[in-house]
């Protein structure tokens, strides 16, 4: 069961800031680390905010969490600013439920 | 289309028959689920984007204010000022039904501890305060964005698969059966016909004997 916090992955200058608010941050520095450090927070944490940057490199992991309740895995702009990949996400949810984008394709 | 391989049975007729009658109200019933899933979908997808786009900008600008005045102290001070936060986040959240399927909500909840800063304002630059009071606001949307993207999520996830059962039923499973009833249909008018005729035949024989 999730335990009822929130975790930060990301690079240091980004999640600095969150810890804080008193939500527990972890950086991960390579792809393996941030793949290997998700896997471990998925079983404690119910919400983990990881940075766009570094969600980008690990799509098949993000997928797994997707069809479960918990935990929630949100990518968010890091300080460097958003890459759109939070947005994409989106999209993608509206293609794989309507069959197309026909929301926010026109903008 | 293809047949199903069954003997062409009055038994196996009322079976396929039967089999037709729940797979038409199976479809029926799961496209009627597909359709309010996805509008159900819709209100959150746009609620969805619209907190994504709100919370983007704002999250990036206040880690960089955040890095601004970082950079006026030193790191090992300000690490040392966050290092050992106040007060602890924690949520609550449970697991709410949207159309049988399960989605979490989640809120947060407030500690005890109401100071927000970690650390002596002495020994670091104003602008932190504000950065970290200005993230401190933005958590509890970001804890709500995470709510309605998983419920998103979750949402696109089920509609899939429901689109999918939809399609088979349609697609695969109904005509399938129709096709079969048909057949069985026609094979049993055929052997009546057959039965028919050759007790036409025998009667024939029969008479044409009893004339001689």
């Amino acid at each position: 069961m999730p335990n009822n916090r929130i975790a930060v992955i990301g690079d240091k200058d980004s999640v600095l800031a969150f810890k804080a608010l008193g939500v527990d941050v972890f950086d991960a520095k390579t792809v393996f680390d941030a793949e290997a450090r998700l896997k471990k927070l998925a079983r404690e944490y119910s919400v983990i905010f990881i940075t766009e940057d570094i969600a980008e490199t690990i799509p098949e992991i993000l997928a797994r969490y997707k069809a479960r309740p918990y935990p929630a895995v949100i990518p968010i702009p890091g300080a460097q600013g958003t890459t759109g990949f939070g947005l994409k996400g989106i999209s993608k949810d509206v293609e794989k439920a309507i069959g197309s984008d026909i929301l926010f394709n026109n903008k | 289309m293809a047949r199903l391989n069954v003997n062409p049975t009055r038994m196996e007729l009322g079976k396929l028959k039967n089999r037709l009658k729940t797979a038409v109200r199976g479809h029926k019933l799961l496209k009627d689920k597909s359709d309010e899933t996805i509008r159900q979908f819709m209100i959150y997808i746009k609620e969805n984007r619209r907190l994504r786009e709100e919370i983007e900008g704002e999250v990036t600008s206040s880690l960089r204010s955040f890095l601004l005045a970082s950079a006026v102290n030193s790191t090992e001070i300000i690490e040392e000022a966050v290092a050992m936060p106040s007060r602890t986040v924690r949520l609550q959240s449970s697991v709410k039904n949207i159309m049988s399927i399960s989605v979490p909500t989640i809120a947060i909840e407030e500690g005890e501890s109401t100071d927000l800063y970690p650390y002596s304002f002495a020994s670091v630059s104003s602008e932190l305060d504000a950065s970290i009071a200005n993230l401190s606001e933005l958590l509890v949307k970001l804890v709500r964005l995470a709510e309605v993207e998983k419920t998103c999520n979750m949402l696109a996830d089920e509609i899939e698969k429901n689109r999918r059962r939809v399609n088979a039923l349609e697609y695969v499973m109904i005509p399938e059966l129709q096709e079969t009833i048909k057949y069985i249909t026609m094979k049993l008018g055929e052997n009546e016909r057959a039965n028919t005729i050759r007790l036409m035949k025998v009667k024939d024989m029969i008479n044409r004997e009893r004339e001689q």
